[in-house]
């Protein structure tokens, strides 16, 4: 019995987190499929490493990183861009979307300088 | 050249000194002259080294070769025919067609003749008579129809005199000072020839004066300890080959030449001509075709001259053996080898090395017709091995041979005398240092093999003796007796074998030898030499080894010598450097790699479903004509720098890159900052509204 009830309170929970989650505006919902996209790519990357070794190690490192900084950026967009956070109520998404993308551009100039 | 081989023959005969062997001209010299006289390209070069070359093979006896006969017989038609060849040429030419024969007509040499006698008249240097005079009795050899005579015989006597010097050395002209002996015995050919061209007879004065200057020549002889008598070249001018051998061949030419035809007898000391003789065949074989030819040119001339013909006594060989029994045998031949006059040779003497006193003998050596070898049966009773001089004197059995020949009196030459050396008593033993007691003995058989076995220690010694006892039944003391003990680490150790008479003994006190043996135990190879000239039997043998068994070796003792290092491993080619190369990582295999590249691309293809499932679309892209160029053109530029970063992945470096980066990146500032400005007001008007 507790036992059911348990994955009823967890079904409820999930249920619950669903519909709050439907509530969120589609260019937040855009950027979180953009950070699940990143992180997979930096899992494949790295259990391929897991399975082959890490020679080259400068070009596994970089693929990896380039992932996790693309995820973060991403998530620090999505921190500016969301309404609900009152201390970026005055900056405009775009000017939060041109960071983003002038922060790109030098994590990947590095990156590729890294990449060998 | 002949400078050099001067000094050799000085050096020789210092080794040597005062006794020494000459032989006479011997196939040797044949095999020589028919190699050094071989032409390079089918012709020898000049009509010069031609007349060299069929001289020398007049002389010893070589048939010339036919073939080449032709070819100088038109080279000296060639020169003689002209009237515009040199007097040089015309003398080398007449003196080949002396040897050859070719066919001239005799108006050739008629028309030859005055030309010859003008030069006579007009010559001015020493070389000018020789050629022109030379010519002309050439041309009288050959053809009695030609007048080749000279009228003014006594002027020209003069003009050659002239250039005399006091030592009786010649000058080549008047207005060189060099006076030269080859000059000299240029200049008694010359007037050798003038005397024999004169018409009438020449003053005796003049012939006199010469005579005092053949004297006066002779007098400036070098000798050597060997019986060698030669003229010393000092001038060194411009005709090449000028040396004591050069030199000396001149003079004796000149001298012969001119006792030929001077009517009385010139009175030349006969061992002079000797020595000369002497001097020209210890030059040996010359290595060159010009020494060649001065020698048997000289030799020649020795050979058949008015004032005495030089005999040679030989031996073929200066080494007997007591053991074979050898006989003594002597030859005596003139300088060419042809056979001598009757005679007897006597040993006189035979010193002892050793010691200067001289046993005298005076002994005949018999005289074997069929051989022409003059033998002694056996050596004298008391002669044991060793090195030997004997002393040996021509006697002329006619009487008027003794104005012909010069035998020189006695010969010195230097004998090795060689046998079997018996030697018995070998043993080697082991003793106690302390009471000389006999540890271990054995016997040794130095004519076999020998492998003794022995051990000792540092209270210990080793004794071994033998006797050494000569053919005589004397001692010997040969040159080495060596004994050598070689330790198993290269270490070696020579001790000299001392004897007194015929005992030879060496006692190694092990106990005083610790230390130069640098306490070094173990097994040491024992090596016996015993060598000599005179020993037929030398030998160097093993005769086993000794196990030492030495004290410790206290802190402060010397190491041994490092061993003499093989110098080609010092300086020799270093081992090869062969490049490792670093072996490649290990890669995985290619369908994994790609499989993952696949795998990669799937979370795109899932952002894309995302995208397609949230209805994603482009409604607020700018529609107005500018702010949609913008926005492209911001797009475009991103794309462009996402370009520029693989290209920079792929091919440029990091300059070029960020310069180009930099001019983008102003385009992209500019575009991006007008699109997102426009999107902002446009935001900012439906907010408003």
């Amino acid at each position: 019995m507790a036992k059911s009830s348990a994955i009823k309170d967890a079904e409820a929970l999930l249920h619950s987190l669903r519909s709050a989650y439907t509530a969120t505006p589609t260019n937040l919902k855009i950027i979180d499929v953009y950070v699940l996209f990143a992180l997979f790519t930096g899992v494949i990357q790295v259990v391929y490493m897991a399975i082959v070794g890490s020679f080259p190690f400068n070009s596994f490192l970089s693929g990896v990183l380039s992932c996790i900084g693309t995820a973060v950026l991403a998530v620090c967009l999505r921190i500016q861009v969301n309404k609900e956070n009152k201390e970026f109520k005055d900056l405009p998404p775009e000017r939060a979307y041109a960071d983003f993308i002038l922060c790109n551009l030098v994590l990947h100039l590095v990156i590729m300088n890294f990449l060998g | 050249m002949a400078k050099v081989l001067g000094f050799l023959v000085l050096a020789l005969s210092v080794l040597i000194c005062e006794a020494a062997i000459f032989k006479p001209i011997s196939d040797s010299h044949r095999s020589a002259a028919l190699e050094l006289f071989t032409p390079a390209h089918g012709s020898l070069s000049s009509l010069e080294e031609t007349y060299e070359a069929l001289r020398t093979f007049e002389v010893l006896g070589i048939k010339k070769q036919p073939d080449q006969r032709a070819a100088t017989c038109a080279t000296v038609v060639d020169t003689l025919s002209s009237p515009t060849s040199a007097l040089k040429d015309l003398f080398q030419a007449l003196r080949v067609n002396g040897l050859l024969n070719c066919e001239l007509n005799k108006k050739t040499f008629a028309g030859i003749a005055p030309r010859l006698k003008d030069a006579v008249k007009s010559a001015s240097s020493l070389l000018d008579y020789y050629y022109s005079v030379g010519s002309l009795v050439l041309i009288k050899g050959l053809n009695s129809d030609v007048d080749v005579h000279l009228e003014s015989a006594d002027s020209v006597v003069r003009a050659i005199k002239a250039l005399s010097q006091s030592d009786g050395r010649w000058r080549y002209s008047s207005n060189n000072p060099e006076s030269s002996t080859y000059a000299a015995g240029i200049a008694l050919e010359s007037l050798a020839g003038v005397i024999s061209l004169a018409s009438s007879e020449i003053d005796q004065s003049l012939i006199s004066m010469v005579r005092n200057d053949i004297s006066k020549l002779l007098d400036g002889l070098e000798k050597y300890d060997d019986g060698a008598y030669y003229f010393d070249e000092k001038l060194a001018d411009a005709h090449g080959h000028q040396g004591p051998l050069s030199a000396s061949s001149a003079v004796v030419r000149g001298i012969t030449a001119f006792a030929a035809v001077s009517a009385e007898n010139l009175n030349l000391p006969g061992d002079k001509i000797l020595g000369l003789a002497r001097f020209l065949l210890g030059a040996g074989v010359p290595g060159n075709a010009k020494d060649l030819y001065y020698q048997i040119e000289a030799l020649a001339s020795l050979e058949n001259n008015r004032v005495s013909i030089p005999l040679i006594l030989s031996l073929p060989t200066s080494v007997l053996s007591l053991t074979r029994k050898d006989q003594l045998k002597v030859s005596v031949n003139t300088v060419l080898g042809a056979a001598a006059p009757s005679l007897t040779v006597k040993l006189k003497q035979i010193f002892s090395s050793g010691s200067k006193d001289a046993s005298v003998i005076d002994q005949d050596l018999k005289f074997d017709h069929k051989n022409a070898v003059h033998y002694l049966d056996a050596l004298p009773k008391d002669i044991d091995v060793g090195s030997y001089i004997f002393t040996f004197e021509i006697v002329l059995h006619d009487s008027e041979h003794k104005m012909i020949y010069a035998t020189g009196g006695r010969t010195k030459v230097p004998m090795y005398v060689t046998g079997v050396i018996k030697v018995d008593n070998a043993e080697i033993s082991v003793l106690d240092s302390d009471l000389g007691n006999i540890e271990t003995r054995k016997k040794l058989d130095l004519a076999g093999k020998n492998s003794i076995s022995l051990s000792a220690n540092h209270l210990q010694k080793l004794r071994l003796s033998f006797q050494l006892t000569s053919p005589l039944g004397h001692a010997l003391k040969p040159h080495q007796a060596f004994l050598k003990l070689s330790h198993e680490s290269k270490v070696e150790h020579i001790f000299v074998v001392e004897n007194s008479g015929k005992q030879f003994e060496i006692i190694l006190d092990f106990l005083g030898l610790v230390e130069q043996f640098f306490y070094l135990s173990g097994r040491y190879d024992i090596q016996l030499t015993v060598g000599d000239a005179v020993m037929e039997n030398s030998f160097l043998q093993p005769l086993g080894s000794v196990a030492l068994d030495l004290p410790e070796a206290p802190e402060k003792a010397a190491r041994p010598p490092p061993q003499a290092v093989d110098p080609s491993s010092r300086f020799g080619p270093k081992a090869e450097i062969a490049h490792i190369f670093r072996a490649p990582e290990k890669r995985p295999p290619s369908n994994l790699s790609y499989a993952f590249l696949v795998l990669v691309l799937l979370p795109f293809v899932g952002f894309l479903v995302g995208l397609l499932r949230l209805r994603v679309n482009l409604k607020n892209f700018p529609t107005a004509s500018a702010p949609a160029a913008f926005a492209i053109l911001f797009h475009l530029a991103i794309a462009a720098v996402l370009s520029l970063y693989s290209l920079f992945w792929l091919k440029l470096n990091l300059f070029t890159t960020l310069k180009a980066l930099g001019f983008l990146g102003i385009f992209l500032l500019f575009v991006g900052h007008r699109t997102l400005s426009h999107l902002a007001s446009t935001s900012a008007k439906l907010k408003s509204a």
